[in-house]
């Protein structure tokens, strides 16, 4: 699809140089393993993170069905807080900027 | 009968037969003494954050593995203090669920425990038996542990 501009608009250019880098999220992965129990997984992740039951368990489903899933994203030093927090709980959390 | 339970007057009961408390008070000391080791078995308790990069990875270790450390030490303690209560706190249950999990990580991890490991009958003359009867047991209990914290969130 195109558009055609009638008048000239001002458009928002980044300025020169800018490190995109900076606005690429971090991503929070869980990863599966065969030890932690399914409840405790969807139990941590509701309380570390305020998931309903139903986003929990549907998370921790994908852990167990597609061996990993993104709990949480952001600036990386909240990710790695994030990560930190899930190992204090055993989970196998690892991050990477998406 | 349900080894823990909600109790909205005393907040979690506990009941324990003594060779279960007996079992429950010895372990967090034995778990400790392999923690002051390199034991491979270790692994899960400290995970890699960054398992592509070695160098965010150490740096990330030398700042977080101390107080990841004390985390699970502190909770070890709470099963040893309170392995004879009749009652939990919800702060001590979240220690006995944290406790559980240490000990079924590093359990787990020595016993190279599948997803299909219990869907087959132990076998008595396996050398692991003792061990996998073990794992299975802290498993059942980490269950209810989580069942009984999940019903109050």
């Amino acid at each position: 699809m195109s558009q055609t501009i009638e008048a000239p608009i001002e458009v928002g250019l980044p300025d020169a140089g800018e490190e995109f880098d900076h606005d690429r999220p971090w991503v929070v992965l869980v990863w599966n393993d065969p030890i932690n129990l399914m409840s405790y997984v969807t139990l941590i992740l509701r309380k570390l993170f305020g998931y309903s039951e139903a986003e929990a368990t549907r998370m921790m489903l994908q852990v167990h069905n597609d061996g990993k899933a993104v709990v949480s994203s952001g600036e990386k030093e909240k990710a790695e807080f994030d990560v930190a927090r899930l190992h204090a709980h055993g989970l196998w959390a690892t991050l990477r900027q998406d | 009968m349900r080894r823990i339970e909600r109790d909205r007057n005393v907040g979690y009961r506990l009941r324990l037969p003594p060779e279960e408390r007996e079992l429950l008070r010895s372990l967090p000391g034995q778990l400790r003494q392999v923690m002051e080791t390199d034991d491979p078995s270790l692994r899960r308790l400290f995970p890699p954050a960054y398992p592509e990069d070695d160098k965010a990875d150490d740096e990330f270790r030398r700042l977080m593995r101390e107080e990841l450390l004390e985390g699970k030490l502190a909770a070890l303690r709470v099963v040893e203090e309170t392995a004879d209560a009749d009652h939990l706190t919800a702060e001590q249950l979240e220690g006995w669920l944290g406790a559980l999990e240490s000990l079924r990580l590093y359990l787990g991890t020595q016993l190279d425990i599948t997803e299909t490991t219990y869907e087959e009958e132990l076998d008595p003359d396996d050398p692991n038996a003792p061990a996998l009867a073990l794992y299975g047991y802290l498993s059942w209990l980490q269950e209810e542990a989580v069942a009984a914290l999940s019903a109050s969130l």
